[in-house]
């Protein structure tokens, strides 16, 4: 929770709200990454790469 | 009040201490772990900090970590988004990293800190001070100045590569800023590359290849132009353009695109064991040239902005000796101060200095004449206990000598002989230079030396120049330069009369030719150039090392010695009598003194044969 609201903070604060979806997508994807080290994800994001 | 000052992750972790604004202690991280230019969190340096301070963790009120992760990450992308599709795989490798660890620096740092004790985070502010900043505020608070221009210049920070601030009272402003991808550090850091050593600790090595080049050469002149014709717009504020379509740093995994360097100059990127040859010596000191000229203008820019007579300078391109050299004599300023932990390592002090006097808003400490550093004298010293452990554990065979004349009159005649002595004493040194307290030491007078020490002591490439040790009071009779330089940060000509004459065609013979011209009656220390890197030794912070300089002058006429840092090549500067001890076996090292010990070579039992050094520490 800490880290999401420094994140909304330092984008309010540089005025780069447009930076917003790319970060939510590159964070959503590194879940996935790290999940799919010890689980059967990893061939799911195998085939996406 | 306590701060906690740190700096990690990217190259040189280090961990510094402030108790009420005063500077307790520093370390890098490296000197602890034995891993040359360690980038994890300072476990260990934060131990020692704290131990030094005598506080536990949970009283430490402040911590401050030297740059903001979010902004260098915002950097990252934009950066990317600007080069795309160029860039994509780096792209790919490096997002993981930041996804996993470098965004939740908060959380990494909290941990880290954790498994170190009773750390309370509800206790603690966790300050982010920008990197430059950081670089600023360690050149500035600690100087002996209560007003200054400050000039950071290193590779990149979050967006600045370089800044020109104003320092009154206890304020820093920021008045302009270089902002990546155009970097003096960057396009030096290329150089470095494309000559066959390694970035982020190859630099100084290519600083001490240019004085080999040749300025009255055609390739020299060549290579001039083709950088500022192709390369490197210089503005007249000293701000520079780099024309990114030869440049792979900003989104690749190298510094250049080798192809189209090879064609621009006309030689391929030395690979690192490849012979060193003309055209690379010529390239290094056009690099080095076009180096001073952009500081000597940023400088002067500094000077327009602020005004001031006092000019501070810290971040990793105040490491090059040669250029701060050039700048104190041009005189732009009347007084010049150099961070000694100029590197990112001193970001740590800068950090915690920056919580102090911006963030709590505490005025400045009265500085009398004298910077705040205490002679960069902030790392760990041992006890004789320590000492006798380490003689037990290895059945060393040492002689203990109380009397401090009879020790230092010793050491003296010892380096008077042609022997090479160990000098391990007090308090180690922060930043990258040895300053008299973990120091090979040899005799400036004898041409034999410096091959001596770099291939049987050192065993580093031969070309590389040595720095002297001077009697604070001796420097004018030495050197063309008339200020103390504690800190070994000045590189300055040597003086007319211990020169001596050269043979016809001198600067164009060949490396090893040109190195076993005898050119001073103190050869050691005199570089191809006439110059040397000077470290002046006043008596009050290193009273022993001024002691042992006077001893040898009474000796020989000389207050003057080789001083090179106590390690092999790769290994980081030596901690604990332990590491000294080893250093000292490992190599052909003749004596070592250990605080009151000394250690003869020949009387020591004999060293393991499984002693793998050269696999542990790689080539730098």
């Amino acid at each position: 929770m800490e880290f999401l609201k420094d994140l909304l903070a330092f984008l309010k604060e540089r005025k780069k709200w447009w930076l917003l979806p790319l970060i939510v997508i590159i964070l959503l994807i590194g879940i996935l990454l790290i999940f799919a080290e010890s689980s059967a994800v990893g061939s799911f994001i195998y085939t996406i790469f | 009040m306590i701060i906690l000052g740190i700096s990690a992750y990217y190259h040189d972790s280090a961990a510094a201490i402030l108790v009420d604004g005063v500077i307790v202690a520093a370390a890098q991280e490296e000197r602890f772990t034995r891993i040359k230019h360690d980038a994890s969190f300072p476990t260990e340096a934060v131990k020692y900090c704290l131990e030094e301070a005598g506080v536990h963790l949970s009283e430490v009120d402040h911590i401050a970590f030297y740059d903001k992760p979010f902004l260098k990450f915002e950097r990252l992308l934009e950066t990317y988004y600007a080069f795309s599709p160029r860039g994509l795989r780096s792209f790919i490798s490096s997002m993981p990293v930041w996804v996993k660890e470098k965004l939740f620096m908060k959380k990494n740092i909290r941990t880290a800190l954790e498994a170190i004790g009773d750390y309370d985070r509800s206790k603690t502010t966790l300050l982010f001070p920008e990197h430059h900043l950081s670089h600023a505020a360690s050149a500035y608070y600690p100087s002996p100045y209560q007003e200054s221009a400050v000039l950071t210049i290193d590779g990149v920070g979050e967006w600045a590569t370089a800044s020109i601030c104003h320092g009154e009272g206890h304020k820093i402003s920021i008045l302009k800023e270089m902002r990546f991808p155009h970097s003096l550090g960057l396009l030096y850091s290329a150089f470095t590359y494309f000559l066959g050593f390694k970035v982020n600790s190859g630099e100084y090595k290519m600083m001490g290849l240019a004085p080999y080049g040749n300025a009255q050469s055609e390739q020299y002149a060549k290579y001039q132009q083709v950088i500022r014709e192709h390369l490197c717009e210089i503005k007249p504020d000293g701000s520079i353009r780099l024309d990114q379509s030869y440049f792979n740093y900003a989104t690749g995994l190298r510094m250049v695109f080798d192809k189209k360097w090879e064609q621009l100059f006309g030689i391929k990127r030395r690979e690192v064991s490849e012979e060193i040859t003309q055209d690379h010596m010529d390239l290094a000191l056009a690099i080095q040239h076009l180096t001073e000229e952009i500081v000597l203008l940023m400088a002067t820019s500094a000077k327009e902005l602020t005004g001031s007579k006092n000019l501070v300078l810290a971040g990793g391109v105040a490491l090059n000796c040669v250029a701060n050299g050039k700048l104190i004599k041009a005189g732009i300023f009347d007084n010049v101060w150099i961070q000694p932990a100029a590197g990112d390592a001193g970001g740590a002090l800068g950090a915690a200095m920056a919580a102090h006097h911006i963030y709590l808003d505490q005025p400045m400490i009265e500085k009398e004449s004298l910077d705040t550093m205490q002679g960069s004298y902030l790392g760990p010293e041992y006890s004789r206990d320590a000492v006798i452990k380490v003689i037990k554990q290895y059945k060393a065979v040492a002689t203990e000598v109380t009397d401090l004349d009879a020790l230092v009159a010793n050491t003296a005649k010892i380096i008077t002989e042609g022997n090479v002595v160990g000098w391990y004493q007090g308090r180690m040194e922060f930043g990258p230079r040895a300053l008299g307290h973990r120091s090979i030491l040899g005799d400036a007078r004898n041409t034999e030396m410096q091959q001596k020490i770099n291939l049987k002591i050192k065993y580093r490439e031969s070309f590389r120049p040595f720095a002297p040790s001077v009697l604070e009071e001796d420097v004018e009779t030495y050197f063309d330069h008339d200020h103390a330089s504690p800190y070994m940060l000045v590189v300055k000509e040597i003086s007319d009369h211990i020169r001596q004459d050269v043979p016809p065609g001198y600067a164009g013979l060949p490396l090893m030719d040109k190195l076993r011209v005898n050119r001073s009656s103190l050869p050691s220390i005199t570089h191809v150039d006439f110059t040397g890197r000077i470290q002046t030794v006043d008596g009050k912070y290193n009273a022993r090392y001024h002691q042992l300089l006077s001893t040898f002058k009474s000796m020989t006429g000389v207050g003057v010695l080789i001083n090179t840092s106590f390690n092999v090549r790769g290994e980081p500067i030596v901690c604990t009598p332990e590491d000294a001890y080893r250093c000292f076996m490992r190599t052909e090292m003749d004596y070592l003194v250990i605080n009151d010990f000394i250690f003869e070579k020949t009387a020591q039992p004999d060293w393991q044969s499984e002693d793998k050094w050269k696999e542990e520490f790689t080539l730098d």
